[in-house]
């Protein structure tokens, strides 16, 4: 870990300021992720700017008939709130399908969406990784290399990782939107599915964040309805990220939604795809992976997010 | 005491201590956190420095160049020592690789330099800093490709009878390959150590241990110093499971800053450094064939097994297990140690058996179901009682079929469904399995004192307890021979102070440690005889007793204490086999869309001799099935193919099975002594426990979806092409 300064805001506004004067700041909250990096040396920044007390802890009901989550809110009691156990369902289960109850204890809703890839070659600093050290390549697309969890859409000759948030697959199936403010102290609003860019040759670039914009809250459209419904696949029963993970919100109609994590470097969602929920598993994901480019690895992630997703239409 | 015979009827077949359940003598202190482990102990030597560890970034190699200086200068930096500013260190009996010194690199993250600080942070950071410049050489780390050279090559260490012909001639026959990953120990407490080398004279060394006396020796040869100059401290360990058993780069690096700064260093190897810097257990590759007359009585088996190894290792001998397990007039076995670039592969808990029955117990399961016989009654008409590779042998003790009978009759096997991907419950297909176990018993000398103190009994020996319950079964050893409570015994372990012992690993610490406190106790009691003026006394409650002279320990005033060992006599492999058996039975849920495996219902029944504590034994076999269910369902050590190294390397990317995997499990000990293994009577079971696991689950996914994979871990992209639709 590198020598850092450390200061507390207290608002929302001088957190954004303090970052863009601060070239090479972050912002900590929970630090469940962040602090880990650091310690690996793949996170370096040479100032941390705590705003853990710029009391944006609360959940409340949004004029729209919504809900507006505080990005210091805890995974825990986001999973917990009486509003998103009952009418946002699909977030309160992707949630608990993450991480462990103690990090969930301290992990925070700004800080689930922007925690970083579990790529191994992101997290070994002897390996080249263009996300971690740009320019270096991608160790993931090397020879023999070991991909069986990485990205197979979505994905870029620079980068195959994914991005490991259950949360944000949920927020991305109902259409959430992320409320920020920048350095100038304007506020702005980002819809969830503009606000993860693609690897492309900038994998190191992952939101449309500008520098030193803040994350204040998550904002819920209205309740949907719907049977809702988050599959978490993984190799052992708990504390595992995402082989594949599908969101899925059905009406009674046949009719719903479909968002996919664990294969791509956003939660992946595709109107095309939505709109084929009535034909079945096959048919939406023949739409919502259509383009894939699998490594021979992790190729089987194509038929496991078909036949999970056939798997909870076939529960009901 | 010379054991050099079986064992007649003695004190221990009429215990009151030996054999009964005891909670952990130490288990408060853990539970509160008090007892001292080897990181943690900031009280025993003053001024103590941090090291922290640097390793190479490429797998083969030489260091051309290494700038330190910016490390050097970083803030609370002590110093740093760098492979490049010493002379190649020397590598005892065990290790291959050498742990550190000179320019050549010959595995991913072998240390490379250590940087002393203040604190840890420093230390961490300074480490950080360091730029070496290295020349790469050629890789090979394709055991696939190995395998595919080794073909007609080799002798084998098995040959009986004429195997080609019982082939020929057979009405059944299996012939199938099996593949096992790379495993990694990933026990709890990483490898750790404090050195005091400041004066370049004593060394004394806290560290955790599997065993002393090793690591002293070890440590000797390493730095070219007199074993007499060192003193190796491990009271409690946190887990080891064969990592633990050799002398690693902890220990090296914090004696080479130790000398360096002339102060004491503590140093531990951070988990994601581990994995490549320490040992591993080898993948393997196994073809197995089987042949079987139309009665189902084997007449052949074929075992072949491939593993890799850095020049001059020993890898993972998978037909371990295949010389003895089961009759076959006919047999053949061969083990080709493939050279290759990776990191050092070495013992991990049941080395070769373990991974041999992941494949061998597959077979049998498959044979079984090609003949159309129940498997537990194909293993039962299999058994011998003999050495089949050499029948004027036979096995000291060997209960498999009341193992199998027994765990068949209480596991409910014969209401099970035998129609693969016939049994569905919801979205699950439910399925069962079994396999086999089976673990050779090894004995190695072990020595303890035994001192009588104010009516208390002291035990001190340089043996291990690696949460495996020494303390307590040894307590209960001296407490029965002595007759006394177990509260007036205190055992002092994990010191090279102390009478050398056969120490933990290879599941023979148990059985020959408490044979050895046995003898340092019958040595006291001679003592005590003697000081009395009484012959051949009793020792029971407390008292010596011979005829009407009562007389309590209590009441002898002066301290007495005796040392001696257990040597164990050439009769127990001259004319006997000794090993440990038992069966696994598993229930398993298969989901039918995504192909996932849970286990739902494990029960294992052992077969291992006196069970000297049925508590601390018991938690050694649950653990042998949570680590089976790991290897079975998720744990890979995945190889880059173009870096060599294994990139999963923390506990994020290498699955263990966790509380939520492991559903109740139910353990049963036969009641069976061995007498030619020790006068306790007592064979290991801390291996057993992990032995034939992993195939009982992978059986129970086949009779679940009627999809056979051979290839660990069994994970659903292994199956998922083959599952019928959703």
């Amino acid at each position: 870990m590198r020598a850092f300064s450390y200061e507390r805001v207290s608002a929302p506004a001088q957190a954004a300021s303090r970052a863009a004067e601060v070239p090479g700041a972050k912002f900590i909250a929970g630090g469940t992720n962040l602090l880990d990096l650091m310690k690996l040396e793949i996170e370096t920044p040479v100032h941390l700017i705590d705003v853990s007390g710029t009391g944006l802890d609360s959940i409340s009901d949004t004029r729209e008939g919504g809900l507006r989550i505080g990005a210091l809110v805890s995974n825990t009691d986001l999973a917990a709130n009486e509003r998103v156990r009952r009418e946002y369902g699909v977030l309160t289960r992707a949630l608990m399908a993450g991480a462990s109850g103690q990090l969930r204890n301290k992990a925070t809703t700004a800080g689930n969406l922007l925690q970083r890839t579990r790529c191994p070659y992101f997290y070994d600093t002897a390996m080249p990784c263009n996300k971690r050290a740009p320019g270096t390549g991608c160790a993931a697309l090397g020879q023999g290399a070991f991909s069986r969890q990485l990205g197979i859409i979505g994905t870029s000759d620079a980068c195959i990782a994914t991005h490991p948030s259950d949360m944000a697959v949920a927020l991305r199936v109902l259409d959430a939107e992320v409320e920020t403010v920048t350095p100038a102290g304007a506020s702005r609003t980002i819809p969830l599915d503009e606000f993860y860019r693609l690897p492309g040759d900038t994998p190191e670039i992952e939101t449309a964040l500008m520098p030193g914009e803040f994350i204040t809250a998550v904002k819920l459209p209205p309740p949907v309805g719907g049977r809702q419904a988050y599959y978490k696949v993984r190799d052992r029963a708990s504390y595992a990220f995402a082989l594949v993970s599908v969101a899925l919100v059905r009406q009674s109609d046949g009719s719903g939604r479909v968002a996919l994590g664990g294969v791509a470097p956003q939660p992946w969602r595709r109107a095309q795809a939505d709109a084929a929920l009535p034909d079945g598993a096959n048919a939406v994901m023949s739409r919502l992976l259509d383009g894939a480019s699998p490594t021979e690895e992790n190729a089987f992630k194509i038929q496991l997010a078909e036949r999970t997703l056939a798997g909870m239409l076939a529960e009901g | 005491m010379d054991f050099n015979q079986p064992a007649d009827q003695n004190l221990f077949d009429r215990a009151t201590v030996v054999g009964k359940p005891h909670a952990r003598i130490d288990g408060l202190l853990k539970v509160t956190g008090t007892a001292p482990y080897a990181y943690e102990r900031h009280d025993v030597v003053a001024g103590q420095l941090y090291g922290y560890p640097v390793g190479s970034a490429i797998a083969k190699g030489r260091i051309v160049a290494i700038d330190a200086d910016a490390a050097r200068s970083a803030p609370g930096v002590r110093g740093v020592v760098t492979t490049l500013d010493i002379e190649p260190l020397g590598i005892w009996n065990y290790n291959v690789a050498r742990l550190f010194g000179g320019d050549v690199v010959e595995h991913y993250q072998q240390a490379i330099a250590v940087v002393v600080a203040e604190t840890f942070e420093q230390a961490r950071a300074a480490a950080a800093l360091i730029e070496t410049t290295y020349e790469r050489d050629a890789i090979d780390v394709d055991l696939e490709a190995g395998w595919q050279r080794m073909q007609g090559t080799g002798e084998p260490s098995t040959q009986v009878g004429d195997v080609d012909a019982a082939f020929d001639s057979a009405a059944v026959t299996l012939d199938q390959m099996y593949h096992t990953p790379s495993q990694t120990h990933a026990m709890m407490e990483p490898h750790a150590s404090i050195v005091d080398w400041s004066d370049g004279g004593q060394m004394t060394v806290w560290t955790s241990s599997q065993m002393i006396e090793w690591n002293r020796q070890a440590l000797a040869t390493t730095f070219g110093i007199e074993p007499d100059r060192i003193r190796v401290e491990s009271p409690y360990i946190g887990g080891g499971f064969g990592g633990k058993l050799w002398l690693r780069a902890d220990a090296v690096l914090a004696a080479i800053g130790s000398r360096a700064l002339g102060a004491p260093v503590r140093l531990a190897l951070p988990r994601p450094f581990m994995i490549n810097n320490t040992t591993h257990r080898s993948a393997t590759i196994q073809r197995i064939r089987l042949a079987a007359g139309a009665d189902g009585k084997l007449t052949a088996i074929d075992h072949e097994a491939a593993s890799h190894t850095l020049p001059g290792g020993r890898g993972e001998n998978a037909t371990a297990q295949t010389p003895y397990f089961y009759a076959a007039p006919n047999r053949r076995v061969i083990h080709h140690l493939v050279e290759m670039h990776l990191p050092e592969a070495s013992d991990m808990r049941a080395p070769g058996e373990a991974s041999g029955l992941m494949a061998l117990e597959i077979a049998m399961d498959e044979m079984a179901e090609k003949l159309e016989m129940d498997p537990v009654e194909f293993r039962i008409l299999n058994d011998t009682q003999v050495n089949p590779s050499d029948p004027s042998i036979p096995f000291s003790e060997r209960h498999f079929v009341e193992c199998l009978r027994e765990g068949a009759d209480r596991f409910g096997w014969a209401d099970r469904n035998t129609t693969p991907g016939g049994r569905r419950e919801g979205m699950w297909w439910i399925g069962h399995g079994m396999a086999g176990a089976y673990r050779g018993h090894l004995n190695l000398k072990s020595g303890a004192r035994a001192t009588l103190s104010n009516g208390r009994v002291i035990i001190e020996t340089d043996m291990t307890d690696i949460g495996t319950g020494s303390y307590t079964i040894l307590a209960q050893t001296a407490a029965e021979t002595m007759g006394l409570p177990m509260g007036r015994v205190e055992v002092r372990l994990g010191n090279s102070a102390w009478p050398v012992s056969s120490g933990s690993g290879g599941q023979f610490g148990a059985a020959s440690s408490t044979a050895g406190v046995y003898a340092a106790c019958v040595a006291l009691r001679e003592q005590i005889a003697e000081r009395l003026g009484v012959s051949d006394p009793e020792f029971s409650d407390g008292n010596v007793v011979a005829g009407d002279n009562v007389t309590p320990l209590s009441a002898i005033t002066e301290e007495l204490s005796a040392e001696d060992s257990i040597n164990f006599g050439g009769f127990q492999t001259e004319d006997y086999l000794m090993a440990t058996f038992g069966a696994h039975f598993v229930e398993v849920a298969v989901h039918v869309a995504t192909g996932e495996t849970r286990v739902r219902r494990m029960l294992a029944v052992c077969d291992s001799g006196r069970i000297l504590n049925p508590i601390t034994a018991r938690s050694q076999v649950i653990g042998g099935m949570v680590m089976g269910t790991g290897g079975a369902l998720s744990e890979e050590l995945a190889v880059d193919l173009e870096h060599g190294f294994f990139a999963n390397h923390d506990l994020a990317g290498y699955e263990v099975a966790v509380h939520a995997d492991i559903p109740h499990q139910e353990v049963v000990f036969l009641d069976t002594v061995d007498g030619v293994a020790t006068p306790l009577k007592a064979k290991g079971v801390g291996e057993l426990g992990v032995c034939g696991v992993a195939a009982a689950i992978a059986n129970a996914a086949y009779n679940a979806t009627g999809v056979r994979v051979r290839d660990y871990p069994v994970t659903l992209d292994r199956m998922i092409d083959q599952l019928p639709a959703v």
